[in-house]
This record gives structure tokens, C-alpha cells and sequence, in this order.
């Protein structure tokens, strides 16, 4: 169950040594459960389930809602909208694949070169998530704003030129364009791919990388075939713990983003906050959160590590 | 080839620095040559320092406009320096309220997310019971969704009870997002337990609560005290949860998010960089003092 939590290994082992509790006590176990667990299914579960509902009813704020099976507003959301859920996924998957290439080499860093300054190095990856995320969002920006250091550079640099070509960008300008989207994204969620994957690599036994030079290899191939291979686990909890929020987020796309960069979190924050159309936004997240599990549960099997979630 | 048989000793496994072929003396080699070969080798080192630039980057943007004196309602360029915003942090209507607020609901979540969290993470770590899986799915399931679905469904159930939204709700909502994450922290303490410590405290005639409050608790307390700093900066910091939840309640991300369509002052800046500075002398303080009681121990 731990493949997804930041800290990593922990859980698993043990469960062998648990104790039976003795006769008259069988209930201590589930009386400590009860209270945390009875808020999750009122608070978490049934709300899942309310919202299935609530997707199905017809109706308006004036007359009231009604339980209609109306199933063709799971199906006009989707044709509506299905650019949103595009985008989504779409600069999520960018947003997690510059996460990886980012935050490999950092986390890589921290565990084999930082030495004695490790705790310094993972004090600097976590102390900035410190300031309120969407100050830090704001500040983007300012960092990307027209006519910016940044921009200026990456213009001199004909960077702008590749990204228009590639539809990423428009003109001289990257705010307001896809581009700022994903930047925003990678900048935001790159914490959740550093430390799952420094937690891997960090248990990696140092004599393997000796056993594999003893053994003529060259570092490139001690990566290869040692490293990387012992980092997977980190590395799809680290692609998962960025995917998944990445998707669903919608301050990236709203502040950074143009009306044209809009992502499905997006349409339900409208149409739930402002439109007021709570069946549309029901059934947009009950596709969103489909979407998400089954994208998830394929890329585990893919990835071939069952027995960590 | 004698490099490459003898053993290294020590910690060093820095995964470049063994190289085949004895590499020839820095002397004999060019100034760029060495250069470069100075580069191949720390080029994962420079990498790493470039990621943590671009992280700490924005932080830095935050914390200099925050001396800015901008010209007109939005901080985004740079006008001159002031130093306006910070002797009057509160000097914007609803930024006080906002934040008191927030750290209301953070308090309040995390005491109640602990508690419930270390309970279930006990109930876990130390018993067999049925249900176990179950229990793990649907701690499990909130971590990884995503928060708009969460916020959605949870405003949608409120909507549908007709309970109105406000202070109350988005308590409830941060108690349920804080609560998996809680359980995370505290059931890795607790399985790394030696069962044995409780044992000779019950040899030794303690009853289960003087067992409990003397051996089990203050082992199990670095894990609750994890537990509890994430909970309180997971329910500080949220927003989109807190978006669908809050009605007209402001906490201090929902000041932000409106501030961004109004205006944005240079306090929030200020609070921005405030927040950044107590974190780290927490972090500081905290270090210091395991520092000293592993002084002690030795």
C-alpha cells in the first residue's frame, strides 16, 4: 500500500508479529479504527457515491434537482469538453516526464554526491513548499512575464521559435501559452518525484556499485543495469504522486494558462463555483476520477510492481 | 587496470569516479582538458544544484517583490524598492482575518486528524484483525486522488444535505484529506516498534495505561509529531479542497486566489516570505535539539 506514500518503504513488514487480541478484547482493534475510518466513508466515501448520483439528476437551481438517470450529461461533458480532459492528461504527462528528467539527476545527487551536505540538499528540496503554493505560483509570473530576463533569454536563444513550431508556445510571449502551463506544473509537483525516488535510491547498497566495477563495468552500464533498475520503485511512485495531482490541478492552467489552456479541473471549478451546474460538474469529475483509475491501475501493471500498491 | 581491482574503501560510491583505465595525472593534461574532465565528473553534482535553482527560484521572486513598491494594483513588476509592506503586514483589508482563520482550521485539523490517525495507525500496526485490507484501500484511495475530485464530491454531499458552507466545512474537509497521511507517518513508527520494550514494562508491574502513556507513547511520539507537522502545513497550505468547501469563510490560499483577480499586494508577499522564514527555524530548532539529545545519548 506504500507505493504512493512520500516516505517511502516502512510499511510491509511486520504485519507477521501483529497479535491476536486475546478474547475478551476483539473489539480494541476495531474501536481504534472506528472513529478515523467512519469520517472517511461519511466524508470521502459517500460523497463519491452522492456525486454519482448527483450526475444523474436533472434539474435547475430554481426548480430543484431530480434523479432522472439522465446518462446523457456524462456524454454531452464529454463532447464538450473532451479538449479539457485532453489537455489534462496531456500536460500532465509533460509535466511528469520533465519531473523525471529534473528530478532524477537532483535526487540522484542528493544520495551519492551531496555526502556530508545531504540533509542541507533535502532541507533545500522541501523548504521552499514552506511559502503558500499559490504565492510561489503568482511569482511564476513575474518570472515569465513578457519582456522578462527569462523570456528575453530564451528568445535570444531562438527557444521561443522551437516551442511555436512545436504549437507550445505563440510569438515572443510564454506566458499565457501551454508552455507556462506545464512549467508551472513541473515546478510545482517536482518535490513529490524527488523524494520518492531519493528514498530508493537512497537504500540502494553502495557495495552493489563497487560489485559492479570489480566486474569491469563502466559507470555508464553500472546505471543501467544496477541503478536505475533498483530506483523503479521510486520512480513509479514519483511518476504517480506527480500525474495524479498534475491532472487534476487548475491554478496552474488559470493563472499561468490562457482560456485556450483551460484543463478539466478547470471546467468542474466553473461549472461547480460559477455556473452552479452541479450535474455537469459531478459527472466531469466522476470522468475525470474513471480516467485517472484506470490510466493508474494499466501504467502498475505495466510497470510490474503489484505487490507495491 | 589496478584501479579497478583495488576495493574502495570507505563511503565514497560516487558512481563516476571509477574509471577502467587509470586516467592520466591531472598534470599531463591541457587546462580544458581538465576542465572538462572536471565537468564529466560532477556534471549529476551541477545538474542537481541547476534543479534546486529553478525550486528555489520562485521563493526568491516572492521574498524581493515583497520590497517592491509596485505602480498600481499588481505586484507583478518591478518598481522600487520599499520597505512598506513589511512594517505594516496587515495593512490590506481581510488579509489578518484570512490568515487567523487559517491557522484556526490548521490547528484544529491537525488535532483532530492526529488523534483519529494515530488511533487507526495503532489499530493497524498492532493487531490482527478482518478488514485489514479494506482499511488500507480506503486509507490508500484519498492519497491518490486528485483534490478537485475530492473538493467536488464533498461540496456536492454538502450541497445535497443542504448544510451551509463555511469554518466547519472545510474542517471537516482537511480533517479527511490530513487523516490518510497521518496514519502513514505514525504506522511506520509503530511497526518499527520492538514489541519487547512493552513487555519488560509489564514485567515490571506496570498496568497497560502506565505502559501505554510511559513506553508506548513516547516511542511512538516522533512519528505523531511527523504526523502532525504535515497534517497542519497540508491543511495551512490547501486550496483547491478548501475552494469547494468554504462558502464565504476566507482563509488565507482563498485571499490569494481572489487577491489574484483584484489585485495583489506586496503583503501577501510578505506573508509569503514570513511563513518560509518560521519553517525554517522550526526545521533549525528541531535539528538542534535532536542534535544535542544524540550528544547526550553518546
Amino acid at each position: 500500500m506504500n507505493a504512493l506514500a512520500p516516505t517511502g518503504g516502512g510499511g510491509g513488514g511486520g504485519t507477521d508479529d501483529l497479535k491476536e487480541p486475546p478474547k475478551r478484547g476483539r473489539w480494541v482493534p476495531y474501536a481504534l479504527l472506528a472513529p478515523g475510518m467512519i469520517w472517511l466513508v461519511v466524508f470521502f466515501l459517500i460523497p463519491m457515491l452522492v456525486q454519482g448520483g448527483t450526475s444523474l439528476q436533472t434539474g435547475g437551481l430554481e426548480k430543484g434537482y431530480e434523479f432522472t438517470w439522465h446518462f446523457s450529461t456524462y456524454w454531452d461533458a464529454l463532447q464538450t469538453y473532451y479538449p479539457q480532459f485532453l489537455r489534462s492528461f496531456g500536460y500532465a504527462a509533460a509535466a511528469t516526464v520533465m519531473c523525471l528528467v529534473i528530478g532524477y539527476p537532483l535526487a540522484y545527487a542528493i544520495a551519492f554526491k551531496a555526502g556530508k551536505w545531504r540533509g542541507l540538499w533535502l532541507v533545500l528540496v522541501i523548504a521552499p513548499f514552506f511559502t503558500s503554493f499559490l504565492v510561489r505560483t503568482l511569482a511564476w509570473k513575474t518570472i515569465l512575464a513578457d519582456n522578462g530576463i527569462v523570456v528575453d533569454v530564451l528568445n535570444t536563444l531562438h527557444f521561443t521559435d522551437v516551442t511555436a513550431l512545436l504549437g507550445l508556445t505563440e510569438g515572443d510571449r510564454v506566458l499565457a501559452t501551454p508552455l507556462a502551463v506545464i512549467c508551472g506544473l513541473t515546478y510545482n509537483f517536482l518535490p513529490f518525484m524527488v523524494l520518492p525516488l531519493y528514498a530508493s535510491l537512497e537504500r540502494i547498497d553502495p557495495r552493489l556499485h563497487e560489485a559492479a566495477n570489480d566486474l569491469y563495468a563502466d559507470p555508464k552500464t553500472t546505471f543501467r543495469k544496477v541503478t536505475f533498475p533498483l530506483s523503479l520503485p521510486g520512480v513509479v511512485s514519483g511518476t504517480l504522486l506527480t500525474f495524479i495531482p498534475a491532472s487534476g490541478d487548475y491554478v496552474n492552467a488559470a493563472w499561468l494558462g490562457s482560456p485556450d489552456t483551460g484543463m478539466a479541473g478547470n471546467v468542474i471549478q466553473t461549472q461547480f463555483l460559477r455556473v452552479l451546474d452541479y450535474p455537469t460538474a459531478a459527472a466531469l469529475s466522476f470522468i475525470l476520477m474513471l480516467l485517472i483509475v484506470l490510466m493508474v491501475s494499466a501504467y502498475i501493471r505495466k510497470a510490474g510492481t503489484e505487490e507495491l500498491v | 587496470m589496478t584501479a579497478t581491482l583495488t576495493p574502495q574503501t570507505g563511503g565514497s560510491h560516487a558512481g563516476g569516479s571509477h574509471r577502467r583505465a587509470t586516467p592520466p595525472a591531472a598534470h599531463q593534461l591541457s587546462a580544458p582538458a581538465r576542465a572538462l574532465r572536471w565537468l564529466r565528473r560532477n556534471v549529476v553534482t551541477l545538474f542537481g544544484i541547476l534543479a534546486l535553482a529553478y525550486m528555489t527560484l520562485p521563493n526568491l521572486v516572492v521574498l524581493l517583490f515583497s520590497f517592491n513598491d509596485p505602480n498600481g494594483k499588481f505586484n507583478y513588476t518591478w518598481n522600487g524598492f520599499t520597505l512598506d509592506a513589511w512594517k505594516d503586514p496587515f495593512g490590506v483589508a481581510g488579509i489578518k482575518d484570512s490568515l487567523i482563520t487559517s491557522l484556526e482550521i490548521a490547528f484544529l485539523s491537525t488535532l483532530f486528524a492526529t488523534v483519529l490517525g494515530t488511533a487507526v495507525a495503532f489499530a493497524l500496526g498492532r493487531y490482527r484483525f478482518r478488514g485489514r485490507g479494506l482499511t488500507n484501500t480506503l486509507l490508500f484511495v484519498p492519497m491518490s486522488m486528485p483534490e478537485v475530485v475530492m473538493g467536488a464530491s464533498l461540496g456536492t454531499l454538502f450541497l445535497n444535505m443542504r448544510i451551509s458552507f463555511g469554518f466547519w466545512t472545510i474542517l471537516i474537509a482537511h480533517v479527511m484529506f490530513c487523516l490518510s497521511f497521518v496514519v502513514v507517518a505514525v504506522k511506520a513508527r509503530v511497526l518499527g516498534m520492538d514489541p519487547k520494550l512493552e513487555e519488560a514494562a509489564q514485567d515490571l508491574y506496570a498496568s497497560p495505561t502506565q505502559t501505554f502513556l510511559r513506553v508506548t507513547l513516547p516511542i511512538a511520539a516522533p512519528g505523531i509529531g511527523a504526523g502532525a507537522l504535515l497534517a497542519f502545513s497540508l491543511s495551512f497550505d490547501d486550496f483547491v479542497i478548501t475552494n469547494f468547501n468554504s462558502g464565504d469563510t476566507v482563509t488565507f490560499p482563498m485571499f490569494v486566489w481572489g487577491a489574484a483577480q483584484r489585485g495583489t499586494p506586496p503583503q501577501i508577499n510578505v506573508i509569503g516570505s514570513a511563513m518560509f522564514f518560521i519553517a525554517i527555524a522550526v526545521v533549525i530548532v528541531g535539528q538542534v535539539r535532536t542534535n544535542r539529545r544524540k550528544q547526550k545519548a553518546s
